[in-house]
């Protein structure tokens, strides 16, 4: 019986993992929009020109590489990244011939200059600031102590003790007086 | 001091508010970045005209030729082409009012539509240049789409680039007064 149900347990999760493999295999071949006719016939140039292309952006759909789009310009600018390399261009010289005329902004990953720092620095700023702000808080809590009771004080808090003590005979016990 | 700690994430609320308010701005265009290609001289090409026996344009117009010594606007456009229609009649009225030469450029179109649009709508522009294929508007002037206009100083440097159909507005306000202090 419990045989069976490990049995069970092990087919479900093999089925799960290859279901969920085919699916997230499905939406990485749906994305690419490259047609055959582009592609070039040596598979070292289109590999460079696919890497290329992932990470140029499709300008007139902002957000997808032209890898991605299905749009005619991001066709013509994967045709024109294959005649480049073709002619023996670099990956920079291709990048840099495609920047020349539309921009940073062309580069899905944008450059590290002066203007472009906090994007990239930004999020590390904020964490390092985060960190900072617990640490002083936490600080700050362990450091803080409580005065002594007074004698007054203690007396009350005696008195008090004893009228809620429910359990007497665990106090004489413990030794506790 | 202690107080302000407690209103700070208000303030970043209110900063990120203001952020996201300006961003859904209808009249904020994520396109209008300014080309790279401003302040260069144009690009190396020869657009080949609609018919023969009618002149092209070609890049050394700008700095040898017809075009020396004026400024002129270049406009990429198509007869397939939706705002272009829609910014069409305000061609003729940009190189009425500027005094200048408005050169078209047809973009991915055919001979015989492109003929078709001109003789349906009329026809602004001073020449006409086929680029069939887009490489022109692609490589030498870097264009996402049509319609974009281009404006052209007397030394042939790309001095503006309007991605997007031309309005009223913007020719009043932009184009007018650039072009007349390019003129000077």
């Amino acid at each position: 019986m419990i045989r069976q149900l490990r049995h069970g347990l092990i087919a479900g999760l093999v089925a799960g993992v290859l279901l969920g493999g085919a699916i997230l295999g499905g939406f990485a071949t749906a994305s690419f929009a490259v047609r055959p006719d582009e592609m070039l016939s040596d598979p070292a140039l289109e590999a460079r020109a696919e890497a290329i292309s992932r990470d140029i952006r499709c300008v007139v759909c902002q957000s997808q590489s032209i890898e991605e789009s299905d749009a005619d310009i991001a066709h013509d600018l994967r045709v024109l990244i294959r005649e480049q390399l073709k002619a023996g261009a670099t990956d920079d010289q291709v990048r840099a011939f495609l920047v020349a005329r539309y921009g940073d902004f062309v580069l899905l990953k944008p450059p590290f200059e002066a203007k472009t720092a906090l994007i990239w620095i930004g999020p590390f700023l904020l964490l390092a600031g985060a960190a900072a702000g617990i640490y002083l808080f936490y600080r700050r809590v362990g450091r803080r102590e409580t005065a002594p009771l007074d004698a007054a004080e203690q007396a009350r808090l005696d008195k008090f003790l004893e009228a809620h003590d429910d359990h007497p005979e665990d106090r004489s016990q413990g030794g506790a007086a | 001091m202690r107080r302000l700690l407690f209103i700070l994430p208000l303030i970043v609320l209110a900063a990120l508010t203001a952020i996201f308010v300006l961003g859904l701005n209808p009249n904020h265009d994520p396109r209008a970045i300014d080309s790279p290609l401003i302040g260069k001289p144009v690009a190396a090409f020869t657009a080949p005209p609609l018919a023969d026996g009618q002149p092209g344009i070609a890049d050394s117009d700008f700095t040898t030729g017809a075009y020396k010594g004026q400024v002129v606007a270049i406009n990429f456009f198509a007869s397939w082409c939706v705002p272009c229609r829609a910014e069409h009649p305000l061609l003729k009225k940009l190189s009425a009012e500027a005094g200048i030469p408005v050169l078209g450029l047809a973009w991915k179109d055919k001979k015989e539509a492109l003929q078709g649009f001109l003789d349906e709508l009329g026809n602004p522009y001073a020449r006409v240049g086929t680029d069939e294929n887009g490489r022109i508007g692609i490589v030498g002037f870097g264009i996402t789409g049509v319609p974009e206009t281009f404006i052209i100083d007397k030394q042939g440097i790309i001095r503006d680039r309007i991605p997007g159909p031309l309005s009223d507005e913007l020719i009043a306000t932009q184009l007018l007064p650039l072009i007349k202090d390019l003129q000077k």
